[in-house]
């Protein structure tokens, strides 16, 4: 065959065409996982991700301390949104110890996971930006983020890992005159980051890199089993404070955002009018609680719960957290599963990436609010 | 040698002296340990009467707004008879659609708020999982887990499904258990312990089957990419959530 082609003309060999490429697992533009990605030319054929660099065993480490040990170590796979991992694992284990939370510890705990879900929107806002070359809009929410971490270090005594949570309530009440300095920060907040319309999101540079790349279908959506900003973004009216409220979420006012399109743009944008509303439901969490009581019911020194399992979930800053605990009347869980939202999104990263040019690939892949060390685990 | 033996009768005595405190305390705390709990809400409705929250703590955990009426009329059944019958209706009513169709193959674990779950044999499991998500209209799988029962000598693994298109069961997670047979030296992916996949039926099922295979050894037959997700390349033990890894130091 080569020998009938023209002199100085050679026939590509498809092989040879396609080149693999490792994205990861220590490049900043993949967080700490790998993508094999295979490019023919500027375009990507193929993603396979690869995930499990930073996995830390959580669920086996689970299964050899008691249901108070578990708390620390339960929440580092994502210990900026820590509140959020957390409160799964205290509701399934208040339903296996058959606990009943006071009123006033459900309208804390409300307060301080929104407050984490916009620390945590915060920090993946600022890692979008910088990915996508606008460095303002990396140093906006690394700046503004610290007044939400100023306020759960004025609760919780820890800047990032809270650990506040525990089974029957909170670690501790909140501070003298917190709701004045809350009230006020949280106003300033949200003044601050309607701000980000004008330099972000209504940028042209932004919406042309990003609108109409990576389109996930609603159907696809569902059939891919996607939670949180990516199910939301398709068209899928589902969140779980609405669809199931836990603690005090039915008795508090706020929407869920929605959006069509589909693509990387609508994506990125869901979280951030998330916070817009969260800012809402600490306003009314605030106005609603009770001002004084109770905020966490005495435990036994080792509980021990019965034979039962639980499946209990949450809507945190990346969708669905689910926790699958399974008790046999020991002091230590015989099993916890956790279901996080970054695990559940990173099915769809192949389909969205296919077709796509590399220099899109940090748009759609971060647009995904996927946070490797949570899949890992 | 004598510094050991003195620490173990002093580990000895600690341990004879430990259960005395703890039964104590435990026949103590048996009763006075719901009553901090009153105390509480007592607390909260002596300093503030006029809180909307207050009725509502002494009722059992509220009810969706779906289920209202049924509940009420429940409450009135449960007064009269043992609180035996306190199975939610709608949950009941989708347990008996399946057990209705599949007869003894279908084993309805339990039945609570919002959730259910059904055991079946692993030869049914496909059968089952296509008319859950065709009739019942569950579309998702929101978690796969697999817990080892060494006793049992068997490996159960749990699909948790969900629903997004169906605005009734948004609330409802049906858990959709089939157990493997369990080897005591595990050649993950060469020996009996193997399930069907589920991953024609329940698309999102994909990678959580794949931890699934990796971390307890379950493989699953007709997964079209049976590899490695978070574990390292070069892993050499056994499967490490099966109950008989143990972690170093412990």
């Amino acid at each position: 065959m080569t020998a009938q082609l023209p002199p100085g003309l050679q026939l590509e060999k498809v092989d040879e065409r396609i080149m693999t490429l490792n994205v990861g697992p220590q490049h900043p533009g993949s967080g700490h996982m790998r993508l094999i990605i295979q490019v023919d030319g500027d375009y990507i054929v193929a993603c396979d991700p690869d995930p499990g660099y930073v996995h830390r065993g959580e669920e086996k480490m689970a299964e050899y301390r008691n249901y108070i040990t578990n708390i620390p170590h339960l929440e580092r796979p994502v210990i900026h949104d820590s509140c959020n991992i957390l409160y799964p694992y205290c509701l399934a284990v208040e339903e296996i110890l058959g606990l009943e939370v006071p009123e006033r510890a459900k309208y804390v705990r409300v307060i301080a996971s929104e407050l984490n879900r916009c620390v945590y929107t915060m920090y993946w806002l600022a890692i979008y930006g910088i990915f996508l070359g606008h460095s303002t809009m990396f140093m906006w929410p690394a700046g503004d983020r610290e007044l939400l971490i100023d306020l759960l270090e004025k609760i919780t005594g820890a800047r990032v890992t809270h650990a506040y949570f525990v089974p029957g309530g909170i670690r501790n009440d909140l501070p003298a005159n917190f709701e004045d300095v809350c009230l006020r920060q949280v106003n300033y907040f949200e003044k601050r980051i309607k701000e980000y319309a004008d330099i972000f999101y209504d940028n042209p540079i932004l919406i042309s890199r990003t609108e109409n790349t990576g389109i996930l279908s609603r159907q696809n959506a569902i059939r891919l089993g996607t939670t949180g900003s990516v199910l939301r973004a398709s068209g899928v009216d589902f969140d779980i404070r609405k669809k199931e409220p836990y603690d005090v979420y039915e008795n508090l006012d706020f929407q869920t955002n929605v959006l069509q399109s589909g693509d990387s743009y609508a994506r990125s944008k869901i979280p951030w009018l998330d916070m817009l509303e969260s800012c809402k439901i600490i306003r009314d969490a605030l106005k609603k609680m009770p001002k004084s009581g109770g905020v966490r019911v005495k435990l036994k020194p080792n509980p021990k719960g019965g034979d039962v399992e639980v499946y209990r979930r949450v809507e945190s800053g990346r969708g669905a957290l689910g926790m699958h605990v399974v008790s046999k009347s020991k002091p230590e869980p015989y099993r916890v599963k956790i279901s996080v939202g970054s695990f559940r999104n990173l099915i769809c990263m192949p389909y969205l990436l296919r077709g796509e040019k590399l220099g899109n690939m940090p748009a759609v892949y971060w647009s995904l609010n996927y946070w490797p060390v949570e899949a890992d685990r | 040698m004598s510094s050991d033996t003195t620490e173990t009768k002093d580990i000895k005595k600690k341990r004879t002296r430990k259960p005395r405190t703890t039964k104590s305390k435990a026949k103590k705390s048996e009763e006075p340990t719901p009553a901090p709990a009153e105390t509480t809400t007592t607390e909260i409705s002596t300093t503030i009467p006029d809180e909307t929250s207050v009725p509502a703590e002494p009722e059992p955990v509220p009810a969706p707004v779906e289920e209202i009426i049924p509940e009420t009329e429940e409450k009135v059944e449960t007064e009269d008879v043992v609180p035996q019958v306190e199975l939610p209706k709608f949950e009941k009513s989708l347990a008996d659609k399946v057990t209705q169709k599949f007869g003894s193959k279908a084993e309805v674990a339990y039945i609570k708020q919002d959730r259910i779950r059904i055991n079946v044999k692993k030869e049914d499991i496909k059968d089952v999982a296509s008319y859950i998500r065709d009739e019942l209209n569950f579309d998702h799988a929101e978690s796969v887990s697999g817990v080892d029962y060494p006793d049992a000598k068997k490996i159960e693994v749990v699909y948790h499904l969900g629903s997004y298109t169906d605005p009734e069961l948004s609330k409802q997670i049906l858990a959709l258990a089939t157990s493997a047979p369990r080897e005591e030296n595990p050649n993950p992916g060469r020996d009996s312990t193997r399930l069907p996949s589920l991953r024609d039926i329940f698309y999102s099922v994909e990678f959580h089957e794949r931890e699934c295979f990796e971390m307890l050894g379950v493989y699953f037959d007709d997964h079209p990419d049976n590899r490695r997700l978070l574990l390292p390349e070069d892993w050499a033990d056994i499967p490490p959530l099966r109950k008989d890894f143990d972690i170093k130091g412990r």
